[in-house]
């Protein structure tokens, strides 16, 4: 499958991929991974700059030169080590990063159309090494005897307790679920991101010393301020942006309209499409819509597909340029028959008489003037309605702050919206020893700025603990 | 893990009781709270009430009435087995106040679900009535413990096979009419929790109902456990379970129940062609 050089150029190689007919069955991972010969070639295309640009865009400053020289020499090992010196979760990253907007976009061959496949060697280097079946640990630091409390697993959660753990801190997290993961093991499909990846890391925590305790709802188990007196001398919150939004439409409570959290639980976390060997039922939809154009709903339409739908449709307000996901998602939703009704709004659902889904009405939309996020605002078309039918409703239009912890945390400060203000350099909140990061700071965000935000309080947090608030 | 110390059958087999371990839990546990439960990693998370915890013991007891899978798999549970994952306290506290008379109506399961409930509000020094009724005398739970936690306990049966021949909204009639209350609790199928609602509805008489929707997270991140109360969509497993049920739209509800029933057949029915051995 390699792609030889022609006139002495190398292109960018290619991500072999499970066929569209065949992937559209299963739910095994879509992007297949380089082989170390492609991960070799595709190595040599760096031009290891001297003053790489390409580090500007990865918000947890990976060396991508150095560990792509590493990669090139076929020293895989110590390829990984590099990354892992910064990033604790390169087999995810290396999948889920929008290296589009980030590391890659910067690459100075970014400006010929062909950047570094950068993702795509630090997912080699990962899956590499745990496929060798020895998964190097760092050495830590002597124990403190101080201890962290991380509420959430996700990302941010993950990161800060991989860092404090590091440096001697006794590190518990605690997580709403029944296993670890946050967004990774909830949310993001096993198509995209396998939940054997997901488990290895939080194993590979686990094997650093840190404790999880799962099926504690922080809030309502146990209070911040129970943590405090439990003994530990720092809380972070990290609880993620886990509220979904609806659209307060009518029909909107008719059977088969979802919100994505509910679909995409049901099917990922409770592997509700493998029913009936697991319990818990997902209604298997023949005509399916989405609702929104991001990561979220192109993970809702690629699992339509998967449980068996005849047909199923995007509807997006915007146009095509508006559309917030990774291109790469896009362009996998379209490769699996997935089709786009752009420039429409939904107006109301219709359902039978036994509370069932049937249908929605729709409104065409036009762009207007750019509103405050800088994008045409949609404007409605008078007398333009138009009826789709279907038996499925995914709204993946958002989501915002769970107030079940923050609403029990009395002494934190919330913006308007619900999410938690903190310091921006050191992610503190206004409550002594408390510490916020991640999506329920920033909003819907990505999994590396979680990552980042997670390093920037373990940073802060260390310092705390050995030198004072 | 969630250990079983104590079990016992009741209403001929239809219904579990489980005591178990969960000291966390019980600590913080209040009346009308409830956990998100799972024995085992292909199972579904479902909702059941706390009929009572033991703060001491560090035990929390479930009562569940057997539906489907999930609770025909949790009814071959023996004491000693665990279950995987119990997660709560979740919902909101019942908001027990002083209030003079009040009258607590249990219908078949929800027995259990208003037990914890009616025991709060006679110890809050309310004067309580309660109300509760089953298909047949042998299906009636807890008839014990309610007088127990009760004032006054009136007994219902659909066939008449023990107390008053007939619905309790009968007898909440008669209350209605005569002494009168000054709040209604009703807790049990849909149906009874409607037709309590129509009738308190023509005395004026606020009623509290306790509400059973699907769930899947309890935690307020999924939204699958939508009820329409006043007009608004509210989530039960975080601002209930409990509403005014004068303003709970009952039908929604009903048919919200019925998302899954085909499956649910499957289900149960895979469930139980595999246990007959
Ligand atoms: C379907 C989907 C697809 C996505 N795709 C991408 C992608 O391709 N690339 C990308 O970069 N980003 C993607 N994102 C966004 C990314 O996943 C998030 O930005 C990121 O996971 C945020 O991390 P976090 O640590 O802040 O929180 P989360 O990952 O949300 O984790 C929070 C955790 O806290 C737990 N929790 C919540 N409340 C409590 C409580 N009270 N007590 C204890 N635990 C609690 C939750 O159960 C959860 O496990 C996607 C998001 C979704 C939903
Ligand atoms: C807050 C709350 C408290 C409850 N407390 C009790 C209790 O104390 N005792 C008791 O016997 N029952 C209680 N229930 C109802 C109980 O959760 C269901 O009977 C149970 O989930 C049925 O599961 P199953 O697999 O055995 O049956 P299934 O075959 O799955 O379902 C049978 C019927 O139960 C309902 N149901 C199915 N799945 C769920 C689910 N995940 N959540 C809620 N309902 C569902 C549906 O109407 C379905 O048609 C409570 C429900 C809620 C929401
Ligand atoms: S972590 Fe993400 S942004 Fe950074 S180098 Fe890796 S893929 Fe690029
Ligand atoms: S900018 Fe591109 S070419 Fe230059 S070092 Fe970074 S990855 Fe290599
Ligand atoms: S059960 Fe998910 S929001 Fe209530």
């Amino acid at each position: 499958m390699v792609e030889k050089e022609k006139k002495g150029k190398i292109p960018r190689q290619p991500m072999p991929e499970q066929n569209p007919k065949a992937r559209a069955r299963n739910f095994d991972e879509v992007p297949l991974g380089y082989s170390e010969e492609v991960a070799m070639l595709e190595a040599t295309r760096c031009l290891q700059c001297k003053n790489p640009t390409c580090m500007a865009g990865c918000p947890v400053d990976i060396d991508i030169p150095a560990f792509i020289a590493r990669i090139k020499e076929g020293e895989f090992a110590s390829a990984i080590a590099k990354i892992k010196e910064k990033n604790v979760l390169p087999a995810v990253c290396g999948r889920v990063c929008p290296q589009e907007m980030q590391c890659e976009k910067t690459c100075v061959l970014a400006k010929k159309g062909e950047p570094v496949a950068i993702g795509r060697l630090e997912r080699f280097s990962a899956d590499w090494e745990r496929a060798q079946g020895k998964v190097s640990t760092p050495k830590k630091e002597p124990s403190t005897g101080k201890r962290v409390a991380v509420v959430g697993s996700g990302p941010s959660g993950l990161t800060v307790a991989g860092d404090l753990i590091l440096k001697g801190h006794d590190v518990t997290v605690f997580e709403a679920f029944q296993v670890p993961g946050g967004v990774l093991v909830y949310g993001i499909p096993e198509f995209r991101l396998p939940k054997a990846i997901v488990a290895a890391e939080v194993d590979y925590m686990k094997k650093l010393g840190v404790k999880f305790e799962c099926d504690k709802v922080v809030g309502a188990t146990v209070s911040v301020d129970e943590l405090f007196e439990e003994g530990f001398d720092a809380v972070y919150i990290g609880v993620g942006a886990g509220l979904p939004i609806f659209m307060h439409i009518p029909g909107e409570n008719l059977i088969g309209v979802y919100s994505a959290n509910e679909y995409l639980t049901r099917s990922n976390l409770m592997k509700a499409y493998l029913f009936p060997e697991f319990d818990t039922p997902i209604i298997r939809g023949k005509d399916v819509v989405v609702f929104g154009a991001g990561n979220v709903a192109m993970d809702a339409a690629r699992t339509a597909v998967r449980l068996g739908a005849d047909r199923v449709r995007i509807i997006y307000r915007r146009s095509r340029e508006e559309m917030p996901a990774r291109i790469e998602e896009i362009h996998h939703a379209e490769q699996e028959d997935v089709e786009f009704i752009l420039l429409a709004a939904p107006l109301n659902f219709i359902g039978d008489e036994n509370g069932r889904l049937t249908g929605v009405r729709c409104q065409r939309m036009e762009l207007g003037e750019p509103d405050e996020s800088g994008r045409r605002r949609p404007v409605p078309v008078e007398g333009s309605e138009f009826e789709v039918a279907c038996d499925t409703a995914v709204i993946a239009i958002g989501a915002g702050p769970n107030p079940l912890l923050t609403s029990a945390t009395r002494d934190i400060r919330l913006s308007k919206r619900g999410y938690i203000i903190v310091d921006p350099e050191t992610g503190k909140t206004i409550k002594k020893g408390v510490w916020a990061g991640g999506d329920i700071v920033t909003g819907q965000a990505t999994v590396i700025l979680a990552m980042g935000a997670g390093r920037k309080v373990a940073n802060s947090i260390h310092k705390y603990l050995t030198l004072g608030w | 893990m969630f250990q079983i110390v104590y079990r016992e059958e009741m209403a001929e087999g239809t219904v579990v009781l489980n005591e178990v371990m969960a000291p966390g839990i019980a600590a913080k546990a209040k009346p009308g709270q409830f956990v998100m439960i799972r024995a085992n990693e292909e199972g579904e998370r479902i909702p059941l009430t706390m009929a009572e915890t033991n703060q001491e013991k560090g035990t929390i007891t479930i009562i569940y009435q057997i539906v489907g899978k999930s609770t025909a798999l949790f009814k071959t549970l023996k004491e000693g087995d665990s279950y995987l994952d119990i997660i709560g306290p979740l919902g909101r506290p019942t908001r027990i106040e002083k209030t003079g008379r009040v009258t607590c109506v249990g219908g078949g399961t929800g027995v259990a679900v208003i037990y914890p409930i009616t025991k709060g509000y006679k110890e809050a020094g309310n004067e309580v009535t309660a109300i509760i009724g089953a298909r047949t005398k042998d299906l009636l739970i807890l008839e014990d413990k309610m007088r127990a936690a009760s004032d006054n306990l009136r007994v219902c049966t659909d066939d008449g096979s023990y107390g008053h021949h007939g619905f309790v909204t009968d007898v909440l009639k008669e209350i209605l009419e005569g002494e009168g209350t000054d709040l209604v609790v009703a807790i049990g199928p849909v149906a009874m929790m409607k037709f309590t609602c129509e009738l308190t509805k023509q005395y004026k008489v606020k009623t509290v109902v306790s509400l059973n929707p699907i769930m899947v997270d309890g935690t307020g991140m999924c939204g699958c456990c939508r009820v329409t109360v006043g007009g608004r969509t509210r989530f039960a497993c975080v601002d209930g379970p409990e509403f005014d049920g004068h303003e709970v739209d009952f039908n929604e509800l009903t048919h919200r129940l019925q998302a899954y029933v085909n499956d649910e057949r499957v289900s149960y029915k895979s469930f139980l062609k595999g246990s007959k051995c």
